[in-house]
């Protein structure tokens, strides 16, 4: 029993995380109008590998805690309650607070456990409600899926020798004493007797064995040390073995050792358990044993499954299996990126036997065969492309929920759509767009969509709709976020600009201009700052978040029929769509999304601040003039900036104009990093390499904003260098 | 190779040799960890950093790497020479705090690989105004010739930006 089971914990980890989003979106389907069999089967199924898992891996607070919840379920699902919102809420609290305890110990803490222990009551007092009824019911009635279960301690053992057990020498008080020794402290055996195969006294044959038992072993003990004690006896009787089952959950769940004893598990262990369950059976009930009392000795052996009891501290884990993020991968994505290695092999292949005896007469076969290179190639960098991206449900999943909920809370009923779910993308964009979205869609939950009474009077449906719409549009991903709501106040944001300054007093802006104000920092039109949203840390961070991922954002509204938020988010971050630029006789990328506008420059357009600082009026803005050789520090072959061109991009939301030399194309490029080998560049983002095999640098713009700052801090540094 | 276990113990020194690449500069004969040696490349054209120290000569695409290029005789303080296409370039990796870093060196030749005992290596004589001590682990006598032994890793790391910021 020496396997070590922390290596295993990872995979545990994603999948009791992978279980509980099922449950949670299972849950949200639920509703106690209709209940729908095989939802509550799917949600049971989820809880039930979460606890199985958790207990094979000593994790017994989750499997313990999952316990509960699946009884509640397994007597939905049995028909013998109905369900009620109020179990529902309880299961969603439920699932957050496995969350939590599962976050806990895959850093290796001790989750709380004071809101599990809450939940676990709220369960119990449920159950309790019908327990009268149901201990017969369940024991007689073990659940019908007896998958290899961890459950937690005990074991039911009935007993029913044959009649003529006594005639072959065997005692059965003398076995049952046995057992009896075999316990540890804090261990109970029961010992019930069933007398109904007793005849009458007439009919009594003092030498037969009338009587059949039903043992009780409460506490740690492996099936295999009851199963010696009966060895001798096994065909002389009719002996089964069932784990401590439901009812005897219920009559010991007033004891104080309520953790190790509610700890059990309604299922029932077949005889045809396979080894697996044995072995997980025997780590279960050494890691109880140790929270119950002092560690039991054969945990020395198994020290790398954290023991997370209150009392002890979780077992440190090797570094090695620390935070390795891992992605699922599609079968059919791995298949194909099979075939096509296949296809490039043969391809090589082809070529190498070429090579061999080559003349020119084949020269057609060779170009036949690079193209067919080039293409696998081409291929091939696609499907591994692809295996990074996944269908952006990953990432809308969580909405149901949370519109739910925040709906609940603000007292809004909410409808929320979400179409285009498995349009796919970068799991790097993914993760990073999570949070903007969430702050996005709180926003339409409270501020977008008006209250129901106002609803109401403005003659809409009652019920607000928030859409969340993804979709290609050539290479980028397109993120909508919708509501049906009132659009954006302008006057309101306007005046709010105004106060604080802002926009000037008599400043008229258009309609997409007071659009863009929502997205300056500090700004929050809601008049009551509520915990939902309103404090002004908003919108600014969402299009930070979203231009960091090299995105943009944009809000389209209308007054009274609502507004939308549109995101354009590169397919990955590993690739940018660049244009190139010459400087001097240096190629730079700029990222295409941070372009404004590309003019040609005008010397007499050019006005200098406090003679350091040029800038340029353009149209009726004054933008800051960067010369890239300059503060890049290249060498100067010319002063001269008569043909130059200048690139007006945006960053920061500050406009800034970069002269070049000259503009050369667009094409895609694969971002490399320049800190792996080197270091960080100021006002440089990356490296790339280009189609002739040279690097190219790709430029930071609002690296570049920052360094304008700091030279207009310091003015006559730049000349000296 | 007889030179070289001359003051120290056979048993020890075949345990602790290490082999050694060394490269010429400027007369000099300097030895690096033939472990951290990756390959020998000749000199090509590097795309400029900006605002990088003067050794930094720019970087390279090696196989789809992005590999920054060090000039060691801008390093060491020497003078400079123009490139030619024998210019050699030495690919060196060394674990640092963040994984493996991968960095050039322009030397002007690669000399042989000798097998040097570590008991046999010297300090350098402290030289107060000598910057360049840092890189120096030691020298070693091969063949009565003295080979200077480069430190790799304090070798590769660029002290923080100095032009900029």
């Amino acid at each position: 029993m020496s396997i070590d089971l922390s290596q295993f914990h990872q995979v545990f980890f994603e999948e009791s995380f992978e279980g509980l989003d099922v449950m949670e979106s299972e849950l949200l389907a639920l509703s106690p109008e209709s209940v729908d069999a095989e939802t509550v089967n799917t949600i049971f199924r989820a809880a039930h590998s979460i606890k199985g898992g958790a207990g094979t891996f000593g994790f017994m607070q989750v499997s313990e805690f999952t316990h509960q919840l699946e009884t509640l379920l397994d007597e939905i699902r049995a028909g013998q309650r109905t369900l009620e919102k109020s179990h529902v809420d309880l299961f969603l609290q439920s699932v957050d607070c496995l969350r939590a305890m599962l976050t806990s110990l895959k850093d290796h803490e001790a989750p709380d456990m004071s809101r599990a222990e809450e939940l676990k009551k709220q369960f119990i007092a449920i159950l309790k409600g019908e327990v009268a009824s149901s201990p017969a019911n369940e024991a007689d009635a073990p659940a019908p899926e007896t998958a290899a279960d961890a459950g937690p301690e005990g074991w039911v053992v009935r007993f029913i020798p044959s009649t003529d057990l006594l005639q072959t020498g065997n005692e059965p008080f003398r076995m049952f004493r046995e057992l009896q020794s075999l316990l540890e402290d804090g261990s109970q055996l029961q010992i019930e007797v069933d007398s109904s195969r007793l005849p009458e006294f007439e009919n009594l044959q003092p030498e037969q064995c009338y009587l059949s038992w039903t043992l009780t072993v409460t506490g740690a003990i492996n099936k295999a040390d009851i199963e010696t004690v009966f060895e001798w006896v096994v065909d002389e009787c009719d002996i089964t073995y069932r784990r401590l089952g439901e009812a005897a959950s219920a009559d010991n769940a007033s004891t104080d050792n309520a953790g190790a004893n509610n700890a059990s598990d309604s299922s029932s262990e077949s005889e045809s358990s396979s080894d697996a369950a044995n072995i997980a059976t025997d780590t279960n009930n050494v890691t109880v044993a140790s929270v119950a009392e002092a560690p039991a000795p054969v945990q020395a052996q198994i020290t790398s499954i954290p023991v997370a009891d209150a009392t002890q501290a979780p077992a440190p884990k090797p570094a090695k299996s620390a935070d390795q993020s891992s992605i699922r991968v599609s079968i059919d994505k791995v298949d194909s990126l099979i075939n096509m290695v296949g296809e490039l092999v043969i391809t090589q292949s082809m070529l190498g036997q070429l090579g061999q005896d080559f003349d020119m007469s084949r020269l057609a076969r060779l170009q036949e065969g690079l193209s067919q290179l080039e293409q696998n190639t081409r291929e091939l960098q696609e499907s591994v492309m692809k295996i990074r991206m996944m269908p952006i449900s990953f990432a809308f999943s969580r909405f149901p929920r949370l519109v739910r909920d925040l709906g609940a809370q603000l007292g809004k009923k909410v409808n929320l759509v979400m179409q285009g779910e498995n349009t796919e993308l970068d799991k790097t964009v993914m993760e990073k767009i999570g949070d903007p979205l969430v702050h996005l869609v709180r926003n339409s939950l409270d501020h977008g969509l008006e209250t129901t009474e106002k609803r109401i009077a403005s003659g809409k449906n009652e019920t607000g709709t928030i859409t969340l719409n993804a979709f290609h549009q050539g290479g980028n991903i397109v993120i909508e976020v919708r509501d049906d709501g009132a659009g954006l106040n302008e006057e309101k944001i306007l005046q709010k600009a105004r106060d604080r300054g802002l926009v000037a007093q008599h400043q008229e802006l258009s309609s997409e201009e007071i659009h863009q104000l929502i997205f300056l920092p500090g700004f929050s039109t809601a008049d009551v700052v509520s915990d939902i949203s309103g404090r002004g840390v908003g919108m600014d961070v969402v299009r930070r978040n979203i231009s960091e991922l090299n995105g943009t954002i944009e809000v389209k509204s209308n007054r009274g029929t609502g507004s939308t938020f549109v995101i354009r988010l590169p397919l990955t971050l590993a690739i940018l769509d660049g244009q190139l630029v010459r400087v001097r006789d240096q190629t730079y990328i700029f990222p295409l999304v941070s372009i404004v506008e590309s003019i040609q420059l005008q010397k007499q357009t050019l006005n200098n601040i406090t003679g350091s600082q040029p800038v340029m009026k353009l149209r009726e803005e004054y933008i800051p003039i960067v010369r890239l050789d300059q503060i890049f520090h290249l060498r100067h072959r010319n002063e001269s900036v008569d043909d130059a061109m200048l690139v007006v991009v945006e960053g920061d939301n500050e406009k800034i104009g970069i002269v070049v030399d000259d503009l050369l194309g667009q094409q895609q490029v694969v971002i490399k990093s320049l800190e792996a080998n080197y270091q960080k560049v100021s006002g440089v983002s990356g490296a790339t390499i280009l189609g002739d095999g040279t690097v190219a640098l790709i430029i930071d713009i609002s690296g570049i904003g920052k360094k304008i700052e700091h030279r207009g801090a310091q003015p006559g540094k730049e000349q000296a260098a | 190779m007889t030179a070289v276990a001359d003051s120290i113990s056979m048993e020890r020194a075949a345990q602790d040799e290490q082999q050694y690449l060394t490269f010429i500069m400027a007369g000099e004969e300097y030895g690096v960890d033939i472990l951290a040696v990756q390959e020998i490349r000749g000199w090509e054209q590097s795309t400029v950093i900006p605002n990088a120290p003067d050794y930094i000569k720019g970087v390279i695409n090696l196989r789809g790497t992005i590999v920054p290029i060090m000039d060691l005789r801008a390093r060491f303080g020497l003078d400079r020479v123009e490139y030619s296409p024998v210019t050699v370039v030495i690919i060196l990796k060394v674990d640092g705090q963040h994984g493996e870093r991968v960095m050039g060196i322009v030397v002007d030749a690669v000399s042989d690989v000798y097998t040097i005992a570590e008991g046999t290596t010297r300090r350098a004589p402290e030289l107060s105004e000598d910057n360049n001590s840092v890189f120096i682990k030691g020298l070693v006598n091969v063949n009565d010739k003295m080979v200077i032994l480069l430190d790799v890793a304090s070798l590769l790391s660029i002290p923080g930006r100095l032009s900029d910021n």
